[in-house]
């Protein structure tokens, strides 16, 4: 398998705290990753320093590289490029105030996408692989605002893959979810995998095991261990680990 | 309490129990009394207010308050109206771009612990502490002294809109940040820079809060006498022609305080406030509605 990222001594640090210790991982193309542990302990922060948006963050610093088919994306690579290359999809669905065609329209529009037909084609395609097509299309116009906490999700989803965007980073997409919708999405991530590399933060031990080639589980800012999600949940290397996914603590 | 298919509705409290809950604690019952008394003072008050101008104004609005020149006969309030809608118009095209894009600047652009922030917090707080009378003194020494604008539209605006210019920028800067921060997470997150995000994103999700600040804006320059005086004159005109901006105009509430200090047209001046009242609702109401459009779309 081909390594998509290759992260090599990261450090992150929020103002004074230390919040990712020397974390090196290769996550694999054309894969499911998961990013497992307790709350605050990094997971979610290495998803965001993959496509930068924690440059948003104020008073966070970053060493090390994050390389990207090879290229540093702390080097000279264009922040809005990056984000175009790895998309995101966070905890909360957030479409935007807009009618659903809009949102998904929002991203192809950003880099230049002006033709209607065109726009229509994306529209239609990117809603249709996040399963979602048959449940909005007789609705395009409408504001996004009014679908379902599971419908905005995927909606979210298929805004992501408007952009044609490589990676997907998921913060937790399920979290806020009920049972029927967070199925819907797993299946949903399963079949992204055959065109994207994915990585996804979850809570839900459970979730990495149905869904995840790799897991990576994370601790006080440092990756404990990381391997093929099958080894790691079967028998894990470190006493850690094993505390974590029995239930011991977390 | 009313019967639903003729049964009683049980979460009813009925006048009853209530009366008898209160008979329970003495002190409950006074502080209800107290607060039912303050709100029902309040809405007396404004519906005395626009009723006294009613009955007092009302009648006396005849056609020819409504020439298009005003002369001492027919006291014609129609060019200040004119004037009025001139004088609001100039000064939110000065301030209404200032004061947004500042406010943009602040809440979007700057960095936390920025000196310009804190220098423009400063200033926009005692700007908006100052007494309007100030602002009438600065304006003509500025304005219509030193530049040598006269008494003008143009100096009245240009006071107008920095007195205004506070008001504008505090309220778009809450507006700005009562937009989630996941609007912005999710547009930076598709590759938009800032100024898309800013401008498709953010923007139209503040409008509304925007237009509130604008109103609330409006309502002191169509208000707003002492500042003018001093800066735009009273001459009761329809400032025209290419000079426009640097001819002397007096809005509505000019032109009442000038009646009413005369003392010959107090009927005049009520008539005018009746004329000021409506023009003020119509703001208002045509705001709400342009607020309600631009948040559907």
């Amino acid at each position: 398998m081909k390594d998509k990222f290759q992260i090599e001594g990261l450090d992150l640090f929020y103002g004074d705290f230390q919040a990712l210790k020397n974390v090196e991982l290769s996550l694999g193309e054309r894969a499911i990753t998961a990013f497992i542990g307790p709350s605050g302990c990094g997971k979610s922060t290495l998803l965001k320093s993959l496509n930068r948006m924690n440059d948003l963050v104020e008073g966070c610093r970053i060493t090390g590289r994050v390389l990207l088919d090879g290229e540093d994306v702390y080097g000279d690579m264009d922040v809005n490029l990056l984000r175009r290359r790895v998309g995101m999809v966070f905890q909360k669905p957030n479409p935007f105030p807009m009618s659903v065609y809009d949102n998904i329209a929002y991203g192809p529009r950003t880099h230049g996408v002006r033709s209607r037909a065109r726009l229509d084609g994306i529209v239609e395609k990117s809603l249709r692989d996040a399963a979602i097509w048959e449940e909005v299309k007789d609705r395009l116009k409408k504001p996004a605002l009014g679908l379902s906490g599971g419908q905005q999700q995927r909606l979210c989803i298929a805004r992501a893959l408007a952009v044609e965007p490589e990676v997907l980073l998921m913060d937790e997409p399920t979290s806020a979810l009920d049972p029927i919708s967070t199925s819907k999405i797993e299946d949903l991530v399963l079949e992204l995998k055959k065109n994207y590399t994915i990585i996804i933060v979850t809570h839900n031990m459970q979730q990495a095991t149905r869904i995840s080639d790799e897991t990576a589980f994370f601790l006080l800012g440092e990756v404990v261990e990381f391997g093929a999600t099958e080894d790691l949940f079967s028998m894990p290397k470190d006493k850690r680990t094993e505390d974590y996914i029995t239930g011991r603590f977390g | 309490m009313r019967d639903i298919h003729g049964l009683p509705a049980v979460n009813r409290v009925s006048l009853r129990q209530r009366a008898r809950s209160y008979l329970r604690r003495p002190l409950s019952l006074l502080l209800f009394l107290l607060v039912g008394l303050a709100a029902l003072l309040t809405a007396a008050t404004l519906l005395f207010i626009i009723g006294y101008i009613l009955v007092r104004g009302a009648p006396h609005i005849t056609p020819s308050l409504f020439e298009l020149t005003y002369n001492s006969v027919n006291v014609s309030l129609f060019p200040a109206v004119v004037t009025t809608v001139m004088m609001t118009l100039l000064s939110l095209l000065i301030a209404a771009p200032l004061g947004i894009f500042t406010a943009i600047y602040l809440v979007e652009y700057a960095r936390r612990g920025n000196r310009l922030v804190g220098l423009v917090r400063i200033t926009s707080e005692t700007l908006s502490g100052i007494p309007s009378i100030v602002y009438g003194l600065f304006g003509m020494l500025f304005f219509v002294t030193a530049l040598h604008w006269g008494f003008s539209l143009l100096s009245g605006a240009c006071t107008l809109a920095i007195m205004i210019l506070p008001l504008i920028m505090r309220t778009t800067e809450e507006a700005l940040k009562s937009v989630p921060d996941s609007f912005r997470e999710a547009s930076f997150g598709l590759g938009a820079g800032r100024l898309r995000t800013v401008f498709k994103v953010v923007l139209p999700s503040a409008v509304p809060g925007i237009l509130a600040g604008v109103i609330l804006a409006i309502g002191r320059i169509v208000g707003e006498t002492a500042a003018l005086i001093y800066t735009a004159g009273t001459v009761a005109q329809i400032p025209g022609g290419k000079d426009a901006l640097f001819l002397s105009g007096r809005t509505l509430a000019i032109h009442m305080y000038v009646l009413s200090s005369e003392g010959l047209h107090t009927n005049e001046a009520y008539a005018t406030a009746v004329v000021l009242l409506v023009t003020v609702l119509l703001i208002n109401t045509l705001s709400a509605v342009v607020a309600r459009r631009l948040t559907k779309g």
